[in-house]
């Protein structure tokens, strides 16, 4: 007898579209009675102002809707489940009770625009946020009001050329190494800057000669990152820093990689002018399958005049006191949230520091470059390493050495997947021929790190053995390998009644 | 090891046999390649850790010092509003699977959240009267000011007029994103009725878009045929905002009066306020000008085994591909909050979220009702509104809100910095969370201050 629909085998489940679900006369919600009396929409708002369709919404029970969520979420990998080792994203564990104190009602039930007065608890925890901020970074005020690592980035490149501006110079290029995530070149072009892409040197780090030559009158700034993509120092940092500040540049440090230095060096100290945080990487805050993120920015004392606004502080008693909004930002580059920010991401960050204190932070940096550097040691007689070098929180390595098997990054990847992990960030940095980033974090065991290498070590016999299983993986999951170019080809981006 | 460090596994015994494969000396020597001088010489000065008992006490002792939805009646919308959320929402989302993943890269081990993503994808579409929704933006700001960038590529063209009635700090988001560009922003002006006036007037050849929020900051429900129309008959793009979207189930849908763009902020839709974020932006447009839009789209196609399936597509308008030539900067957005909204609108469904607006409805215009009769007050606008409106007070805004917070009412938003002309003033706003007793003391305290 065939199974019913809704089941495959042992507890993986079909699940249809939740339309799909729907059964007229189903009732998920339950509304207070109306203590006022009822009003005809077609009378207050008159006859034209009301909808006259039904949107696309489905009518199913709260089981249904209950059943159908859990069942979606079973398709997912998650850091919960195991390791996540994807590059560059910092997957490390989210505390739960982070979770918690985010839903608070002190903090999950406040609204941006209540009075100051209302709202004591809330402004310190995000002045204290801001404070610890800088002094992880060495930056001398941080503004917390990004959404996301790239709004900061997006930030950041518009206080430089509010800075350039403010001084009369009108400056149009903006230089990116060619290791550089693409949010770099694409906010620096969002605000109007032209690229130039720098080459990275052949030991996969920035060298001083090839900024000193694009260096030009012209150039705003230079955006890096360090730990490079690659997870590699940028040993020469501080001699490109004053390269640049020398012929009146700047400094924007992509901070996605700050869980490899926490305690251990601060790019304030190395020259960095500006710089943005992941608090959805480096301080934990989950990733909930995309975002929310939160992207403070922080700057050097020269760049505080052009920070969003508003700014918080702690007020003096001669303002009575407490904390306080502070709009007094003369060359600000104004707002670029409608409120202030992730404010639920600061919750948990802050509660994340708090737990870990300074020796905690450092130590989860030493944990994490000392399993990146693990991984390395015990894969690279088996995998190509793009640049062989002690690494900090992460390593590239390539599919180089599966060329003779045909087999590609991509299907290394799926068939990580039928074993039961996340992939690693694949086929970027762009740099390196179809790379391999693997990012472990601290959060992971070293029984933990032992089952990943002896699995990739047996794909990697798999590749030159039986090709063919790798090519078609993933075979565990309920989905197959899909079709991303018919996607593509025929968009279908919603779900339509027939 | 200490008690500090529950959230990392490692052992002293096994960090030396790590230390030891990789032919490392100590963990100092593992951070060779940064330059001795570029090392911190000194312990970060920070607090020091906290058990999870203690911190638990320290973030409820900063959460005691905030007024909420549970400490005070709650009038306070323009942008935020307060509704109440069903349990299985916040349950729901609290499955690791969707909380401790990623951007869902893997499609086959991320159906999850790409089903989700393309549900979220189809109500609000629907909502809207579009054909296709991305799968978020940071906010209803950013979403707006990405809209207008939008309109800007679209037309190849660099004036951008924005309706008075857009909330102030949208307008700012928009100056902030478009300031580094040649871009010219105009304001139109507002009506005696509190709708948009003077729209077609504002529009010329040069105009990319129109940007008109429904209902607007004043809480009036804008004519948006007339606005499309007052845009298209320049070739200008009408771009629509909705801040509060429980109004979409009850007001016609955007797209169908002749929005080319609909945006702004789902918060409504089950997520809390959390002093302003996260929330959920949302950017919805039709199928044909879908290549120039910002953002992820999932996507529905089929597996080898030609089962259907969902993915990430259209990618090559991203940042990951198209680097500086991207049609935006955005990676991260706000995953977790669109399905918080996907849930709560399956919840409440087809005819509950319409049920939901119209309580809304009714309680606005019982408060209203009982403005109208309190000697001293006022109802500034005459046009019609859905859960928010303008009451002019008697005295001044920020002595009407203290009487208010006596009663235990969070009485509004004073207008006096955000349109000084219209005297003292405040923005009301009622949802289903606003008793009929708590209206009623709030509208006697507002009125209090009458001669
Ligand atoms: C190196 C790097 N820079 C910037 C970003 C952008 O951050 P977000 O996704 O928070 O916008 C990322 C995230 O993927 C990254 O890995």
């Amino acid at each position: 007898m065939r199974p019913g629909a809704n089941v495959t085998s042992g507890l993986a489940y079909e699940e249809p579209l939740i339309f799909e679900l729907s059964r007229p006369g189903r009732v998920g919600y339950s509304l207070p009675a109306s203590d006022v009396p009822a009003v005809d929409p077609a009378e207050v708002l008159g006859a034209d102002h009301v909808r006259s369709d039904d949107p696309v919404l489905p009518e199913l029970s709260e089981v249904d809707v209950v059943r159908h969520f859990t069942r979606l979420s079973t398709w997912n990998a998650a850091v919960d489940l195991g390791l996540y080792p994807l590059g560059s994203c910092t997957m490390k564990y989210n505390p739960r009770v982070n979770e918690k104190l985010a839903r608070l009602p002190g903090f999950a039930g406040g609204h941006p625009l209540q009075p100051a007065a209302l709202s004591q608890g809330f402004l310190e925890l995000m002045v204290e946020l801001e404070n610890q901020l800088a002094e992880v970074s060495g930056m001398d005020r941080v503004s917390l009001q990004p959404a996301a690592g790239a709004q900061g980035e997006l930030a950041g490149i518009m206080m430089i050329r509010a800075y350039h501006e403010q001084r009369g110079e009108h400056r149009s290029v903006v230089l990116v190494p060619d290791s550089a995530h693409g949010t770099n070149p694409a906010s620096a072009a969002l605000n109007s800057y032209d690229v130039e892409t720098i080459p990275s040197g052949d030991d996969g780090i920035l060298h001083p000669d090839a900024v000193s030559r694009a260096m030009t009158p012209e150039v705003a700034g230079i955006m890096l990152t360090n730990p490079n993509t690659l997870g590699l120092f940028e040993e020469h940092v501080a001699r490109i820093c004053e390269i640049v500040h020398a012929k009146g540049g700047l400094v924007y440090g992509d901070g996605a990689n700050l869980n490899a230095l926490m305690g251990i060096a601060r790019p304030g100290d190395l020259g960095i002018d500006v710089m943005h945080f992941n608090l959805h990487k480096t301080f934990s805050t989950p990733h909930g399958g995309g975002g929310p993120g939160s992207g403070p920015v922080g700057v050097k004392n020269l760049l505080a005049p052009f920070l969003p606004v508003p700014m918080v502080r702690r007020l003096a008693d001669s303002e009575g006191g407490g904390f306080g909004l502070d709009y007094e930002f003369p060359h600000s580059i104004g707002r670029l949230h409608g409120n202030f920010g992730n404010v639920g991401m600061f919750v948990r960050a802050f509660a994340y520091l708090r737990s870990l204190g300074p020796n905690g932070l450092r130590r989860c940096s030493e944990m994490a470059v000392l399993n990146a550097n693990y991984l390395l040691a015990r894969l690279r007689d088996v995998y190509h390493v793009a640049y062989d070098r002690p690494v900090m929180h992460e390593c590239v390595l390539s599919d180089r050495n599966l060329e003779p098997t045909g087999i590609t990054t991509m299907d290394v990847a799926k068939r990580l997947i039928d074993y039961g992990y996340h992939p690693p960030t694949i086929y970027f940095p762009l740099i390196v021929h179809g790379a391999i980033m693997i990012e472990p974090t601290e959060s992971e065991s070293l029984e933990g790190l032992d089952r990943f290498v002896e699995t990739l070590r047996a794909i990697e016999r798999e590749a030159r053995e039986e090709p063919q299983l790798v090519r078609d993986a993933p075979h565990r999951t309920p989905h197959s390998r899909l079709d991303e170019t018919r996607a593509a080809r025929h968009p279908v981006l919603r779900w339509q009644p027939d | 090891m200490s008690d500090r460090d529950r959230y990392i596994p490692h052992t002293p015994d096994e960090v030396a046999h790590m230390l030891e494969t990789i032919g490392a000396k100590s963990i100092d020597a593992l951070f060779e390649p940064i330059p001795d001088e570029l090392r911190l010489d000194r312990p970060l000065d920070l607090p020091a850790a906290l058990s999870e008992q203690e911190l638990t006490a320290e973030l409820t002792a900063l959460a005691a010092r905030n007024a909420n939805t549970d400490s005070h009646d709650w009038f306070l919308g323009a942008g935020t509003y307060a509704h109440f959320s069903p349990s299985a929402v916040d349950a729901l989302i609290q499955r690791g699977e969707f909380l401790t993943a990623y951007t869902p890269y893997q499609a086959e081990i991320s159906q999850g959240t790409l089903q989700a993503v393309f549900e979220w994808q189809t109500m609000m579409a629907s909502l809207t009267g579009t054909e296709v929704a991305n799968a978020s933006m940071y906010d209803g700001a950013s979403a707006t000011a990405e809209a207008a960038l939008m309109a800007m590529r679209l037309t190849r063209r660099s004036r951008v007029v924005l309706s008075a009635g857009l909330h102030p700090h949208y307008a700012e988001v928009v100056k902030s994103y478009l300031g580094g560009l040649d871009a010219v922003i105009e304001v139109a002006g507002l009506g005696e009725d509190g709708r948009s006036a003077d729209l077609a007037g504002a529009i010329d050849e040069q105009t990319a878009c129109l940007v008109v929020q429904r209902p607007n900051f004043f809480g009036c429900v804008e004519d948006l045929a007339g606005a499309a129309e007052a845009a298209h008959a320049s070739g200008a793009l009408l771009v629509v905002v909705v801040t509060e979207s429980l109004s979409l189930a009850l007001l016609p849908p955007p797209g169908a009066l002749g929005a080319d763009i609909v945006c702004g902020e789902a918060q409504s839709f089950g997520v809390p306020m959390s002093f302003g974020g996260p929330h959920v932006g949302f950017l919805a447009t039709d199928q044909k000008r879908v290549r120039q839009m910002p953002g992820r789209l999932a996507g529905e196609t089929v597996d080898s085994h030609g089962k259907r399936g969902f993915v990430l597509t259209l990618s090559t308008r991203e940042q990951h591909i198209r680097r500086e030539r991207a049609t935006s900067n955005i990676c991260t957005n706000q995953g977790l909050c669109l399905l918080t909204a996907t849930i709560y609108l399956s919840l409440l469904g087809r005819v509950g979220l319409r049920r939901l607006a119209e309580l809304n409805l009714a309680k606005a215009e019982y408060a209203k009702g009982r403005i109208r009769e309190t000697p001293g007050l006022g109802l500034r606008y005459a046009a019609p509104t859905f859960n928010e409106f303008v009451v002019t007070v008697p005295d001044s805004a920020g002595r009407a809100l203290e009487r208010a917070l006596a009663e235990g009412c969070v009485g509004g938003l004073d207008l006096a910095p955000h349109a000084p002309d219209l005297g003292p003033a405040l923005l009301v706003c009622t949802t289903e969370l606003a008793s009929r007793d708590a209206i009623d003391r709030l509208v006697g305290a507002l009125g209090a201050g009458a001669p």
